[in-house]
């Protein structure tokens, strides 16, 4: 099972706590996933008695029992992504921080020198950065130096359900960094997107919308665990070289000659 | 004193921050805060002093992906 910083998680499925159509809607999907790891962030709370959404919240994602990966989502920039994580850090009790800093507001895609500035200063910090990134090899390894020890990069860009839009890229990436434990975050509308990623020997995967916007959003969070499982255990197995030429999978010795 | 509390207009009798979030309804609610884009640990809310104009935020854990 992956490590992450050290931690083990007992699954390769991580998985967003947000658009489900109820609370009890999310539990029975993390339940069926068997995802180890809930994504989470934090927002504006009110005071008084229009407050305690916070709080009713955090009983919550604490009943699924799983491990808390708090973002910095919708941050712009690294000063922003930083003091995110800050307050992160006390509200969630946890050195772990999925760092996002956003650098277009289409495509939602990473700002990487944004991304390397912050993740320099949390590591510094003391955090245990997972940053967002892209499939960018160079600056896979710019984060690596800045203190990462897990990679991140998207499969396609967030809540698209594209799948993998660079397989060769995200191929190179896993490549070049084998011992580095990565987790394609992002993109993945379909289980066998997931089966794909975990078949190319990525040691986890992280989807929210996929699941949460399905039409039976448990059912599907099931779905996504059996493939994350079914793609794994073909990695490890050793799949076979693809090649151009057919080949007779049953022997031609033998046959009967009927001419 | 007037404030921005969460992008808000705010007027407080309080001039620390601990109390500050007393006054404005926080109690032991599960928060954090920056004051001015500056993260403030809970730690140190007793010896932070608010000023004219000063932006705080308080957030809380919410769902992310």
């Amino acid at each position: 099972m992956p490590l992450f910083y050290g931690r083990e998680i007992m699954s390769r499925m991580m998985l967003g706590t947000t658009q489900y159509p109820s609370p009890a809607i999310m539990a029975e999907a993390f339940g069926r996933s068997g995802a180890g790891i809930a994504t989470v962030s934090v927002r504006r709370e009110a005071g008084g008695a229009e407050g305690q959404g916070g709080g009713a919240f955090w009983q919550l994602v604490q009943r699924l029992g799983v491990t808390l990966l708090p973002n910095t989502a919708g941050c712009h920039s690294a000063r922003e992504a930083v003091t995110t994580a800050q307050m992160a850090r006390e509200l969630f009790d946890t050195r772990w921080i999925k760092l996002e800093v956003i650098g277009h507001a289409d495509t939602l895609q990473p700002d990487p020198f944004g991304l390397v500035e912050a993740a320099r200063i949390l590591t510094e910090e003391g955090f245990e950065v997972f940053p967002y990134t892209t499939e960018d090899v160079v600056l896979g390894e710019r984060l690596l130096q800045a203190g990462c020890k897990v990679l991140m990069p998207w499969g396609a860009p967030i809540g698209t359900g594209l799948g993998l839009n660079n397989v060769y890229g995200l191929r190179s990436l896993r490549a070049q960094f084998p011992d580095v434990p990565m987790v394609v975050d992002a993109g993945l509308g379909l289980p066998s997107h997931a089966a794909a990623a975990m078949e190319m020997g990525f040691d986890a995967v992280l989807l929210n919308t996929a699941v949460a916007r399905a039409g039976d959003p448990a059912a599907m969070a099931e779905a996504f665990g059996e493939a994350v499982r079914a793609g794994r255990r073909g990695f490890e197995a050793d799949p076979m070289a693809p090649r151009d030429m057919a080949a007779p999978s049953t022997p031609l010795i033998g046959k009967a000659f009927l001419e | 004193m007037k404030i921005t509390v969460n992008g808000a207009p705010a007027e407080l009798g309080a001039s620390r921050l601990d109390a500050a979030l007393v006054e404005l309804g926080y109690g032991e609610a599960k928060i954090a805060t920056a004051l001015n884009e500056r993260f403030v640990p809970a730690t140190a809310r007793p010896q932070t002093t608010l000023s004219e104009g000063d932006r705080l935020e308080i957030v809380s854990p919410r769902q992310g992906g």
